[in-house]
């Protein structure tokens, strides 16, 4: 199926929750979802015969500027059954930024959204184990974002090099 | 007094199971592949949970590419997983490409000679991966020969990448636009058929070496006792794990992005896809531990097979670069992800149009096949953690970026 296939199906299912489809930069085009019906409309992806949409490729969060006021998730989707690919997009506000976990629809986005929340700070509700991945658990801040200063210090050690 | 004896040896005899021992297994334990920590909570010999800590080789990869031109980041990659080197350049020069292809007001091809040398070097790369990862898989379980046979094969392999970059690990060969020139192979001259002749010799005497290797350590008894039947990851599993490569062909899964979205020019060049089955004359069945190295090990004849093709049809004539005055993709995004040695390597770029990517990730194929340690290592025995690792052939450079 092509994306903007796959964009019609959703609007009939979903209505107002998937809020636009965006083929205005050059490259993939996305569709965009609410965040809070993110992991329905996963589920729906993943369990429709026609979409089965059985694998995650890539989870990343995203921070356009320090004067964008959102963050942005974007989940790269494949089918291995029918060779298909569609990229959805949530916006989630810098001040509150958490959205439903989708760890129970693919194991891989286990580790993909504890990576997320690890540099970008992003909460996803129903995670069952969100803590630091890469980063030491008592780091502070969040790296990725674009308006991160980093410490002088990390226990006695000189951060800047 | 006799009383309490008496509920003393209830008690007893109420908890008839040893206590939960926790055992870390790592940072620096030769066996993890780098610095992984496993932290093992065991009963007895029988694991039941391994939980895997990384980050210990994390540089923030990701960071470091938005303050970084996109030329420059190539460099960065190299670093992902060393072992693999050519092919990481290769994934992102692949979505800087990408990007920049889309945009339909500026011309913008690769040329064929440098797609050949490409295609070239990236088999030989994924040989050399596949012999370090057959290698130290063997002495993982015990056998030290087969590490020294590898590094021994993979030794002219290196030498024969220095002699077209300068570097035996960190290439930084691929550029975007086409392959770095710092040592000229002018088409037609000597040098360019000496190097030819040299890749020959070994494809040569190296084709015949990986029956040797699998009379070695794949039909070996020990060998096969320890890896098959051991963690198997079936379809699903693998598919929702993210597990790709090796590792999901190895579950039986016949997917493979060279030829079924093919990328630059593979699509001209006749291979197979080696995938698990199940072996019951051997005892293997799809989706353990011996089926996963067999793939590796059953690739490399394929590659040797491409890079066999290439060199009968000679490299073609003309530049090895691309006419570009500046690297800059137009606004926009991207998520392209190309086979790597160990599965699928993909990069999502998000560009504003200037020089610099507003965002840059790998999606690590590492990453994904680690996170399945944990369920595919529950109830197995501790020594059975060790091969689980290797046969997932994980590089930590790529896990931790």
């Amino acid at each position: 199926m092509k994306p903007e296939e796959i964009y019609e199906t959703l609007v009939n299912k979903f209505g107002e929750t998937v809020q636009g489809f965006d083929t205005e930069l050059v490259g993939d085009p996305s569709i965009l979802i609410a965040p809070s019906a993110i992991a329905d409309v996963c589920q729906y992806l993943v369990e429709t015969d026609t979409l089965r949409f059985d694998s995650l490729m890539c989870l990343s969060g995203v921070d356009l500027g320090v004067k964008e006021e959102v963050f942005s998730i974007v989940y790269h989707l494949h089918s291995i059954s029918h060779r298909h690919n569609v990229v959805l997009k949530a916006s989630v506000p810098k001040t509150d930024a958490y959205l439903p976990t989708v760890s129970h629809i693919w194991k891989t986005a286990d580790w993909h959204e504890r990576e997320t929340y690890d540099l970008y700070g992003i909460l996803f509700e129903g995670h069952t184990d969100l803590r630091r991945i890469l980063l030491p658990d008592d780091w502070e801040g969040y790296p990725l974002r674009k308006d991160y200063q980093e410490p002088d210090f990390y226990r006695g050690m000189r951060v800047p090099y | 007094m006799e009383s309490t004896q008496q509920t003393e040896s209830k008690i007893i005899e109420l908890k008839p199971f040893t206590d939960e021992m926790i055992v870390n297994m790592g940072p620096q334990h030769p066996s993890t592949h780098g610095v992984l920590r496993l932290e093992l909570r065991l009963d007895g010999e029988i694991v039941r949970e391994a939980i895997p800590h990384i980050g210990y080789l994390h540089r923030c990869f990701e960071k470091h590419s938005e303050n970084l031109s996109y030329p420059q980041i190539i460099p960065f990659t190299d670093r992902m997983d060393y072992v693999a080197a050519m092919n990481q350049n290769w994934g992102f020069c692949l979505a800087v490409e990408k990007l920049m292809a889309a945009d339909e007001t500026k011309e913008f091809a690769v040329p064929e000679r440098a797609e050949y040398l490409r295609v070239l070097i990236c088999e030989l790369n994924r040989i050399a991966s596949h012999l370090l990862s057959f290698g130290t898989y063997g002495m993982d379980i015990g056998a030290f020969t087969p590490f020294l046979y590898a590094f021994r094969d993979r030794e002219r392999l290196l030498l024969l990448f220095e002699k077209i970059c300068g570097a035996r690990l960190t290439y930084n060969y691929i550029r975007i636009g086409g392959v770095s020139e710092i040592i000229p192979l002018e088409p037609g001259s000597i040098a360019e058929q000496n190097y030819l002749d040299e890749i020959e010799g070994f494809l040569d005497y190296f084709e015949p070496k990986i029956d040797e290797f699998n009379d070695l350590l794949t039909a070996n008894s020990i060998f096969s006792e320890r890896t098959m039947r051991v963690a198997v990851m079936p379809a699903e599993m693998a598919i929702s794990y993210g597990a790709t490569g090796p590792n999901l062909r190895g579950s039986g899964i016949d997917w493979d992005l060279r030829r079924d979205e093919p990328y630059s020019i593979y699509d001209r060049f006749d291979f197979d896809v080696p995938v698990a089955k199940d072996i019951p004359e051997l005892g293997a069945v799809v989706g353990d531990c011996w089926s996963r190295y067999k793939i590796r090990m059953d690739e490399m004849k394929e590659s040797v097979k491409i890079v066999r093709q290439i060199l009968a049809e000679g490299l073609p004539d003309g530049p090895v670069m691309a006419d570009l005055k500046a690297v800059r993709p137009p606004k926009g995004e991207i998520y392209f992800r190309s086979e790597a040695p160990r599965g699928e390597l993909g990069f999502y770029i998000v560009s504003d149009g200037t020089p610099k990517p507003v965002r840059v990730k790998g999606r690590s194929p590492c990453f994904s096949a680690l996170s399945a340690l944990q369920e595919l290592s529950r109830g197995l025995m501790v020594a059975d953690i060790i091969a689980i690792i290797g046969s997932i052939d994980i590089v930590m450079g790529e896990v931790d970026r």
